[in-house]
């Protein structure tokens, strides 16, 4: 060492990945200590530039990544170790790249020579990475980790974004070999992703535009993506078109619930005048958004009579599920801006009164209704308390799968991108605490709240203690109504009410658990006690298990049953009846 | 129509299936094939037929030309899919630009004696294929060709005491002076 140490570009692989870290601008890395990561560990023991949050589980750092990442627009970074920690990272990188989420996970791998041989804690991570990665690599020389490292930070933010994993073995971590700072050169020539939109493209997008009678907005995650000014970009397109504007599940945030043309939320459990916009609109603009299924309902009946413009920034997202007219592959904010100036200065604001009465007898219909209650907390009402109790606070949102997930996002208007983080595409239950973690790891002085159900919560409780050592005071908000509530309702809608093993008979008892863990549990039982104690819960300043009790078998209303397209939404005044039966195709033993 | 009770939409399809062939140039590095493998099978695209060797020793280029089928939305989606991967430098439809050469190579062996072994020898100089072992009650022949003469040729030596057929699977090109 002492004939190197003159050379400052001399150095480890285990100091290559801390200085590359600190390079890159990180302050935060959320990992799990083990055998094949011990000499990056000894590197993180030496410095103070990088705060390590040492996680319970490796997924719990995977989703706290995410977490950081969609809060800040910056790379979630972890660091696990060689096989049992690389697989417990394969749900959050799924996560990530089905969400679109820049994650770098750095694993350790077993010393090169051993590979292959089914060393202790070895697995082809390479391998079992590969398709839930947008790229990875396996470093066997030193002298090529600067590089890789740096290519890795590149190919996560940029573009599309999505997780990368760098698999470095031990020996690599040990060996010495010279350091580079980042440079344009690291990066793949093949790899080019496109951010200015065509010209040509984007003039045929305003001339539908301004020819519209029935237009809408269909905007998505990749306007939170693509960074604040997007968002911006939105709002303003907006009020100069004077367009309405939905979002996806992703999306939400990019328009304020607040705006005077926002429809709420569209697909599976979106509102009725959202959907029945998307079908009946003549000129469809598609922002970031990708046509997935929970938004479609089914794609041969899916908008018909509309001309369709998609703006994204992945080619291979355009005519996937549904063929549009007018495909503008760029960056939503790139593209955004472009567009704008283009239609201010060609277009005006077109007449479209008639549209928005239409839409008005739509919304009329109240496609949120719910009965209210006196003697039970409704799941509806609870997030409706809630979001009552912290408007205008630094608030932030992240949830489990289910339905809570979709009361959440239902009821809980977001004002700003960047406030909302639910797992959308793969839907992982579990997400939302550890994600919570990342967030308030960012935001050290906002409210974090984690929006959970009973069930979901389960999968990652133990990132309580997490919390705890790291005095991140997240908020647990659990809608505790003893079932996987989503499985539950599918299984009343189209499996003949057979609950099959979707009732938790032991649930644990969230007040003690909470204690247990040395955080705060809260519990409320009636209506009456929610709003004081909601209001305990924000003025606590340490970690807190709410148990929110609601009524057990409520059900996630409206809803577009399976087979069926936009119009043929089931509200909830209907869905107690036999319409419900009706409605769902296979629905025979409907009770 | 009737579906089942699922959470999902479960479409028929019944656009027209197209074969085409892509060559696809990658950066020569570890995985790469197996990339661009794990995404058929991950997605449900077929492989017809894959050929993949190093093209461009001094920039580490690999050429991987992939025969598949599939709807034209399917076909649109494969071509976006690989040209998104990072080590992915260029995807070319060779069938879509319509100006392609397409080759296949087979070693076919055939054992016979008397009129049989005359026979197949006589066929394999109609189709230009090159004897390039033989022994007394056998040949290997190896035949150049498009997919479809080389089909045509096994199915010709099959009567005559086929005993196997090794092929290399397409590679194309372009035809005029401009390359991918």
């Amino acid at each position: 060492m002492s004939e190197t140490s003159h050379n400052p570009s001399q150095m480890t692989g285990a100091a290559m990945i801390v200085r590359a870290l600190i390079d890159h601008g990180v302050q935060h890395l959320f990992g799990y200590p083990g055998g094949a990561v011990l000499p990056i560990y000894d590197e993180i023991f030496q410095q103070d530039a990088i705060e390590h949050i040492l996680v319970r589980h490796e997924q719990g750092a995977g989703h706290a990544a995410e977490g950081y990442a969609r809060s800040t627009g910056k790379p979630g970074v972890v660091l696990v170790t060689s096989g049992p920690g690389a697989t417990n990272m394969v749900t959050p990188l799924t996560d990530a790249l089905m969400d679109s989420i820049p994650l770098v996970c750095i694993t350790g791998q077993v010393p090169t020579h051993l590979i292959g041989n089914d060393a202790f804690q070895e697995c082809d991570t390479v391998g079992i990475t590969r398709p839930c990665t947008k790229h990875n690599w396996l470093v066997r020389d030193v002298n090529d980790l600067a590089k890789v490292l740096h290519e890795a930070f590149y190919v996560a933010t940029s573009g599309r974004p999505g997780p990368v994993v760098v698999d470095v073995p031990k020996d690599v971590q040990f060996a010495v070999g010279t350091y580079h700072p980042p440079r344009k050169s690291d990066v793949h020539i093949s790899y080019a992703p496109r951010v200015k939109g065509d010209a040509t493209q984007i003039r045929k997008a305003v001339a539908l535009l301004a020819s519209a009678k029935r237009p809408v907005i269909y905007s998505g995650g990749g306007v939170i993506n693509s960074g604040p000014d997007a968002a911006k970009l939105l709002r303003e397109l907006v009020d100069v078109t004077g367009f309405p504007i939905t979002s996806t599940l992703m999306g939400l945030g990019a328009y304020p619930a607040s705006g005077k043309n926002w429809l709420g939320m569209l697909g599976m459990h979106g509102t009725f005048e959202a959907n029945m916009t998307m079908h009946d609109c003549d000129v469809m603009l598609c922002v970031g958004a990708r046509f997935d299924d929970r938004i479609t309902g089914r794609t041969d009946a899916f908008s018909p009579g509309s001309k369709k413009i998609h703006i994204d920034i992945d080619p291979s997202s355009i005519n996937k599920n549904i063929r549009v007219d007018v495909p503008i592959i760029g960056d939503a904010g790139n593209v955004l801006g472009d567009l704008l100036q283009v239609f201010k200065a060609e277009a005006k604001k077109p007449d479209i009164k008639a549209w928005w009465q239409q839409i008005a007898t739509w919304r009329a219909r109240n496609s949120l209704h719910y009965k209210k209650s006196n003697d039970i907390i409704m799941p509806q009402y609870a997030i409706q308390r809630l979001f009552e109790a912290t408007r205008g606070k630094d608030v932030y949102i992240t949830t489990e799968v289910g339905q809570h997930q979709m009361w959440a996002a239902q009821f809980f208007g977001f004002e700003e991108p960047h406030r909302w983080m639910t797992s959308g595409g793969l839907g992982t239950m579990g997400y939302g605490l550890p994600a919570a973690i990342g967030v308030q790891v960012a935001h050290r002085d906002s409210l974090v709240i984690d929006v959970g159900g009973d069930a979901s919560v389960q999968m990652t409780i133990q990132e309580m203690s997490t919390a705890v050592q790291h005095e991140l005071p997240i908020k647990i908000f659990i809608l505790n109504n003893q079932y996987m509530g989503m499985v539950r309702q599918w299984q009343q809608l189209l499996h003949g009410n057979r609950l099959s093993h979707s009732y938790t008979e032991a649930m644990p008892d969230f007040v003690k658990l909470a204690e247990a863990y040395g955080c705060v549990g809260i519990r409320a039982i009636k209506p009456g006690d929610l709003d004081g104690a909601i209001k305990e819960m924000i003025s606590v300043k340490r970690p807190v298990l709410f148990d929110c009790r609601v009524a057990a078998l409520e059900n996630c209303f409206p809803m577009i049953p399976s087979g069926k397209a936009h119009n043929e939404m089931l509200l909830p005044a209907e869905a107690e009846d036999e319409a419900t039966a009706a409605a769902f195709a296979g629905g025979k033993a409907l009770v | 129509m009737s579906q089942p009770a699922s959470a999902y939409f479960m479409e028929d399809r019944h656009d027209p299936s197209e074969t085409h062939t892509l060559a696809v140039l990658v950066q020569n590095e570890p995985g790469v094939l197996a990339r661009v493998i794990g995404l058929f099978s991950g997605r449900g695209y077929n492989i017809e037929s894959l050929t993949v060797s190093e093209t461009e020793n001094q920039k580490h280029l690999s050429r991987i030309t992939i025969v598949t089928t599939g709807t034209p939305m399917v076909i649109e989606q494969i071509k976006h899919q690989l040209d998104r991967m990072v080590p992915v430098y260029r995807v070319v439809d060779m069938t879509q630009t319509g100006r392609a050469i397409e080759r296949e190579l087979a070693m076919v062996k055939v054992r016979g004696v008397g009129e049989h072994r005359v026979e197949a020898l006589r066929l394999a100089d109609a189709f230009r294929a090159r004897v390039i072992d033989a022994t007394t009650e056998s040949f290997v022949f190896e035949i150049t060709g498009n997919t479809a003469k080389i089909n045509q040729f096994i199915d010709l030596m099959r009567p005559l005491g086929l005993v196997e057929v090794s092929r290399t699977g397409v590679a194309a090109i372009g035809r005029g002076p401009e390359g991918m």
